[in-house]
């Protein structure tokens, strides 16, 4: 049938496009293990470009203070995100559409944008450039993503859950305490896990706030990178990617499906 | 009988929209009342404002001879089933059930026993630890039932809740809960738009339109006797006779006799009406005989059933005819 | 409770203190000058605006619009079959096919333009392995050019594709299809005909999509491209951290913000004709 013979086809060309997505990243991770520091020729397995990438103290330092930065700007994006979804899930506002702009506006506009911007704050207020800058940046575009995650977790959750909780006694903070927050829970998380990544990651908005002491990984790399090809940014590199693909992954499991089993 | 719920003048206004505009209403201890009326009549939210859900725009409501119309719901003896069930998704069977008497701080023995009291009541035993999302619609509104019950309410309001499942589910379901509020004696205030479940379930049915009261009465009194041409619309299937000093003389369809047209029995009464027989169905126990009547465009339908006399036929000619004591006359 | 619509107090009060004020910042900046030391002086002209339409600023936004517009359509020409094809999956594994088109687009551009880099690199893999075949003796210059540039594009922006055109495949009313067949139209002409059409909001959606971020993109030109192939990107990042030209950098990053806007506004409108499609899209992205 010239129908299985279409499928054939479909599939060899998903797969190959799904091959010209990985290929680059197996290669990538593949000579982190190569012993030549030069050329891709295979010269041998090794796992001494870890190893002296962990005796490398500026590495070590640009690691603590990315997971500082990471950690610092989670819990605060995490916290300002949550309850601004919360909030905006209960209760009707008057401006809405400029609310609803200030929060999604971030995601939206070119992230050059906005490193730029933060730059000119920061000169213009006379704020050295530092870890404190990164950290307010970074909480500035973690937030937005925070409360989407967050958002579409309550958006499945419907009104008479906490409406049952007060008909069964609860008081608002019990019906918030037992309800409303257990089952925006995983959003919470997920968010949380988006903002850890998000800032783990970025390079554009950090590239432009960043002060001397204040390198993170991926300033690092770029930093490497700049100066020439090296079997260590290969290793930094594949390290950060199982980071990433780990947390991502593990949001997406937390996030809702969207059609929740109990609708017939 | 004992007073439990009094409504007293309450209007309610939803940004600008009128959805009750004044509404008195009594409702007696053990008594199974059902608020019936089409969506958007105000039944849900007249059932919502005793939950406390909702606050009246105007008037007062008492349970149990205290006035409650300002308490908010957690301060207020009454447990409600929700049309979707609204059962937590985060726990268990027996964690749904517990909740509300750990709010109040029961102790746990007690809270135990009474927990254990209602899975038993409810069938729900083998399932107490299943997760809301593990069960079936049927299962799920036992839970909710179970749920509310335990507290002890002085009432239990029910938004729908059968609702959501299927037909042959739904027939079981109402026998079952009907049984379990004459066990029980708690006075239960049912919302509802399916006029036969209302029929079925309930002591007093409060038949609601536009945020008023269009009958409140015996389900037999709201189908023999309906007050209004809504009521008799709302209930049952029903044909409108206009009268010529415009009043309507409402006729139940299984009131209706027929006969062949110029056949005079000593029988029964002269028919009253005469046409063309346009349709017959077949419905089981019953065939509807649609009528088109002479000089008119009206049609109107007749229930035969099949030990009558006679298989009618499409392109037939009929006389009407009906006893006098079954005319019901409504103004409005 | 009053209390709680006060929560969203702080969040706003937190974006409107680092977002929007930066970005008034900007605005006020663009229209002011710089002085011999790389100072901003708040003299009001528009002179910065006029700037960018010398030739040399055209030239590079003309540069980076034809870079965009190959992007996408490389995209959409390897995005479609994949996403059609996941959507033709039984059920299940449909979220784990997208998870696998998603996840390396959650992966640092940086990395992603790196690993092109081990790739194209003059003693890179791909060199090593035409010589190692002897198809060449010497090694090409991939790298640093635009073809290099435009593989970064498309590789770094593809999922970007992937997902609104999947969406709105997997929305497709099946039963269309198989009524088109049932009328006597062949698998291609359904296709043509029906697939097709209704599937143009989601691929409107990605277009846009990659449109915007190629416009904003610096990392891939900057680390894979030559040294004319600079876009509008590292045009207003070289303002800012090399020739310390702030009002200039302000103005082309104002520009490049409204375009992307006003963009941004027409994704909505092909959403809206995806209808629920939209949350699915968001939830991924």
């Amino acid at each position: 049938m010239p129908k299985t013979w279409r499928n054939h086809v479909l599939l060899a060309y998903s797969l190959a496009v799904v091959a010209f997505l990985y290929l680059p990243l197996v290669i990538l991770a593949t000579y982190s293990f190569n012993v030549s520091r030069v050329n891709a020729v295979w010269s041998g397995f090794t796992v001494d470009w870890y190893i002296s990438l962990f005796k490398n103290r500026r590495v070590l330092e640009a690691l603590t203070n990315s997971l500082v930065i990471a950690f610092v700007s989670t819990i605060v994006s995490t916290i300002l995100g949550t309850t601004a979804a919360l909030a905006l899930s209960k209760y009707k506002f008057k401006y809405q559409t400029a609310i609803n702009g200030l929060l999604y506006l971030p995601i939206l506009i070119p992230e050059i944008v906005m490193g730029l911007s933060l730059l000119v704050l920061f000169s213009q207020a006379k704020f050295p450039l530092g870890k404190w800058t990164l950290i307010l940046a970074h909480i500035t575009f973690c937030v937005s993503f925070v409360v989407i995650t967050v958002n579409a977790r309550l958006e499945g959750m419907k009104p008479e859950y906490e409406q049952a909780a007060m008909d069964l006694y609860a008081t608002p903070w019990q019906t918030f305490r037992y309800i409303t927050l257990p089952i925006a829970m995983p959003g919470i998380v997920a968010g949380a896990l988006i903002a850890f990544t998000l800032s783990i990651d970025d390079f554009i908005i950090s590239f432009f706030v960043a002060g001397p002491n204040s390198t993170t990984l991926p300033l690092y790399i770029y930093a490497m990178v700049k100066r020439g090809i090296s079997p260590e940014i290969n290793a930094l590199s594949t390290l950060m990617m199982i980071v990433t693909v780990s947390l991502v992954v593990i949001a997406q499991i937390l996030q809702p499906q969207h059609t929740s089993k109990r609708e017939e | 009988m004992e007073e439990m719920v009094r409504v007293e003048g309450i209007k309610k206004v939803f940004d600008d929209t009128v959805v009750i505009p004044d509404l008195s209403l009594t409702i007696n201890d053990g008594e199974f009342l059902t608020l019936l009326g089409p969506s958007g009549c105000g039944k849900t939210t007249l059932l919502r404002m005793i939950a406390g859900l909702e606050t009246p725009t105007e008037g007062h409501i008492y349970l149990d001879g205290k006035e409650v119309t300002s308490l908010p719901p957690y301060k207020r003896d009454v447990n409600m089933v929700f049309q979707n069930y609204a059962l937590f998704p985060h726990m268990d069977v027996e964690e749904n059930i517990r909740f509300g008497l750990k709010m109040k701080n029961v102790p746990a023995d007690e809270q135990n026993r009474r927990v254990e009291k209602l899975l038993e009541l409810t069938h729900l035993e083998k399932l107490r630890h299943r997760y809301p999302s593990e069960m079936s619609g049927g299962q799920q509104q036992r839970v909710a039932i179970a749920r509310a019950l335990v507290n002890n309410p002085k009432v239990l309001l029910l938004d729908e809740p059968l609702g959501a499942l299927d037909y042959q589910l739904r027939k079981k379901l109402q026998i079952e809960l009907k049984n379990l509020q004459r066990q029980l004696g708690i006075t239960f205030i049912f919302v509802t738009h399916d006029q036969e479940e209302a029929l079925t379930m309930s002591d007093r049915i409060v038949v609601m339109n536009d945020g008023l009261i269009e009958q409140d009465d015996t389900p037999g009194n709201l189908y023999h006797k309906p007050l209004t041409r809504f009521v008799a619309k709302f209930i049952g299937e029903t044909n409108f006779l206009e009268q010529e000093d415009g009043s309507t003389n409402v006729m139940r369809p299984e009131k209706l006799n027929l006969c062949p047209e110029g056949f005079h029995g000593s029988d029964h009464p002269e028919p009253k009406l005469f046409g063309t027989i346009s349709d017959v169905i077949f419905y089981g126990t019953i065939d509807k005989v649609f009528v088109q009547l002479d000089g008119s465009d009206q049609k109107v339908v007749a229930y035969q059933y099949f030990d009558d006399i006679k298989k009618w036929q499409a392109g037939e000619r009929v006389g009407i005819w009906w006893y006098p004591q079954d005319e019901v006359v409504v103004h409005k | 409770m009053k209390s709680g619509k006060l929560m969203v107090l702080p969040t706003l009060g937190w974006l409107s203190l680092f977002f929007a004020v930066p970005l008034l910042i900007v605005v006020v900046v663009s229209f002011a000058a710089r002085s011999a030391y790389g100072q901003v002086i708040f003299n009001f002209s528009f002179a910065n605006y006029t700037r960018i339409t010398e030739s040399l600023y055209l030239s590079i936004f003309a540069q980076t619009f034809v870079v965009a517009i190959i992007t996408t359509l490389f995209t959409i020409i390897m995005a479609y079959p994949l996403a059609y094809y996941i959507a033709s999956l039984p059920k299940k594994w449909q979220q784990p096919g997208l998870i696998l088109v998603m996840v390396p687009f959650w992966i640092n551009f940086l990395i992603r333009s790196y690993a092109w880099v081990i790739i194209l690199r003059s003693q890179g893999v791909l060199n090593t392995i035409l010589m190692k075949l002897g198809l060449i003796t010497v090694p090409l210059q991939f790298l640093y050019n635009d073809t290099a540039v435009l593989i970064g594009m498309v590789y770094s922006l593809l999922p970007f594709m992937v997902l609104p055109i999947y969406v709105s495949i997997e929305q497709l009313d099946r039963r269309l299809l198989e009524a088109a067949s049932d009328l006597g139209a062949s698998p291609f002409t359904a296709f043509r005909k029906i697939t097709l059409p209704l599937t143009m909001p989601g691929v409107a959606a990605g277009t846009i999509l990659v449109f915007i971020s190629s416009l904003g993109m610096f990392i891939v030109p900057d680390v894979m491209g030559g040294a004319r192939s600079a876009l509008i990107g590292n045009v207003i990042q070289n303002q800012f951290l090399a020739a310390r030209d702030w009002p200039f950098g302000s103005a082309l990053s104002i520009v490049l913000a409204v375009m992307s806007l006003v963009l941004i506004i027409l994704y909505y409108k092909a959403l809206a004709g995806q209808k629920g499609g939209s949350k699915n899209a968001q939830n991924m992205a």
